[in-house]
């Protein structure tokens, strides 16, 4: 679905003194890849490039090398083709919730009444029928938080890139969400890459995490996370999770 | 309602004040009026005073709309043009140092006596804080939302459509509070400069024949349109943004 080709990007910083610049690597050849209906999680020191990586995902910049392939298409630099979510839900607050979560739809330029019904329908879903015709602002954290998630998913895109999307919340709604997202994806089977520093969070999520190693970022292992499906609470304290966790450390702070 | 009964009980007292001084020093009535003579005379005059006012109403909304429209279509242009913006912004700045009172004697001479130069007096006066609220408004946009918008394929106008526009709103209604009070005092400017209809023109001829209880009246009269036309506008944001309402 998606594979990244040794991505590199450099930044031009600008130096202490005047008129000197100096280059800065950020990504050093990354090379990982998406299968379609997977769910990738990549974790990292934060400041490595993580969201570097996401803005040259989504086509907002240009890598000074390398390739980016959705299937089998090159999109390198392309906008257009993925939706993301950011930790900040980015929800417009002059749009109530249902009309938030067609924005996407809408920009590919669907009728309002055609998007609010499959919006609708997905709100009644997912118990947030009750918000749709509130306004962002009544919201709490963990519900406008969902809202952004289901406005990524109706964005019809191969890919959702999910950017630290809960780390402003507090652990309990943190993991109210985990369960929440992963009832959402069992049952829509959304291509997902998620980028966290949540290493429980990476692990409980996905089939595959990435391990990035600080600035310059570089692969350093993928790891599979083979823990049956569904996923629930009690898996934390299982000893294959535990292994898996103490591989995960270790390529962290090696 | 109830956070401006301090206020409103401060302001009756000062009335009290006002009316026992004008009594008991015995000033007379074509100095300072005590409250009560100005309220007989506005009682006497409402007549004329209702006249006058849907003159002056009437050119402080044309006025108003003018300055919208030109606001407007400035604002935009600055926003698609970035060096438009860089030559005209700081001009428009400094045209505020020119005192408006200096200015609408030129529009007289150009445009004469009728309707024209009192509505170009109110939407000079209208239209700088308009400008700049709606400039700052589209500026103050969050960049992460247009970053999401063309992420997901917007073009530049539907980012402009769906974020700027709507983003800016708050501030343009802002600038529109502000030139709301000032707008009908830009009226009565240029009806002191030469008109024959007007609040302006009633004040000037009420002061020629030292009927000073009937300058009060008109006072008191443009006091309240300035309150209406702010609290119209008010309501106007309230049904144009409904989403603000948590706040306010």
């Amino acid at each position: 679905m998606l594979k990244i080709i040794n991505l590199s990007k450099t930044y031009q910083t600008k130096a202490e003194k005047k008129g000197l610049f100096r280059q800065t690597l950020v990504l050093d050849q990354i090379s990982l890849q998406v299968k379609e209906g997977e769910f990738v999680s990549i974790v990292g020191p934060s400041g490595c490039g993580k969201s570097t990586l996401f803005n040259l995902i989504s086509g907002l910049e240009k890598p000074e090398q390398g390739q980016i392939l959705l299937k089998g298409r090159e999109i390198t630099g392309e906008k257009g083709h993925v939706s993301y979510m950011l930790q900040k839900d980015l929800l417009l607050p002059w749009r109530t919730v249902l009309d938030n979560c067609i924005l996407g739809m809408e920009l590919q330029g669907h009728s309002r009444k055609e998007c609010r019904q499959k919006a609708q329908a997905l709100l009644d879903e997912f118990a947030l029928s009750a918000y749709s015709r509130s306004y962002p602002q009544a919201l709490s954290g963990g519900m406008r938080q969902r809202v952004a998630f289901l406005r990524t998913m109706l964005a019809n895109k191969e890919l959702l890139l999910l950017d630290e999307p809960f780390g402003s919340l507090d652990a309990y709604t943190k993991s109210e969400m985990h369960e929440w997202l992963m009832s959402v994806w069992s049952k829509y089977r959304a291509t997902i890459l998620f980028i966290t520093h949540d290493i429980e969070e990476a692990l409980f999520l996905s089939d595959r995490i990435y391990v990035l190693s600080a600035q310059p970022a570089q692969v350093k292992i993928s790891l599979e996370v083979n823990l049956p499906r569904p996923r629930s609470r009690k898996m934390l304290v299982r000893e294959e999770f535990n292994e898996l966790k103490k591989q995960l450390l270790q390529a962290l702070f090696e | 309602m109830k956070k401006y009964l301090p206020s409103l009980g401060f302001f009756l007292l000062l009335l009290f004040l006002w009316e026992t001084a004008v009594r008991f020093l015995g000033i007379k009535e074509y100095i300072l009026p005590a409250p009560t003579q100005i309220l007989q005379s506005l009682g006497e005059t409402s007549a004329l005073l209702w006249e006058h006012s849907i003159q002056t109403i009437s050119e402080t909304l044309l006025g108003f709309i003018l300055a919208i429209g030109v606001a407007i279509i400035l604002a935009m242009l600055m926003g698609v043009f970035p060096l438009f913006k860089r030559s005209l912004y700081p001009l428009i700045v400094v045209s505020q140092t020119i005192p408006i009172m200096a200015v609408a004697p030129l529009l007289i001479i150009w445009f004469g006596y009728n309707l024209l130069p009192k509505v170009m007096v109110v939407a000079l006066v209208c239209f700088f804080p308009i400008t700049v609220s709606l400039v700052e408004g589209l500026e103050a946009v969050d960049t992460d939302m247009v970053k999401l918008l063309l992420a997901m394929g917007a073009s530049p106008w539907q980012v402009f459509k769906k974020v700027r526009l709507p983003g800016a709103l708050p501030s343009f209604f802002a600038g529109l509070k502000i030139a709301a009070t000032y707008s009908i005092m830009g009226a009565i400017i240029g009806e002191w400069l030469g008109a024959s209809k007007g609040l302006g023109v009633f004040m000037i001829r009420s002061m020629n024949s030292f009927l000073t209880a009937r300058v009060f009246a008109a006072i008191v009269v443009i006091s309240f349109l300035s309150l209406a036309f702010f609290a119209l506008i008010i309501v106007l944001a309230r049904v144009v943004m409904p989403w603000q309402q948590h706040n306010s």
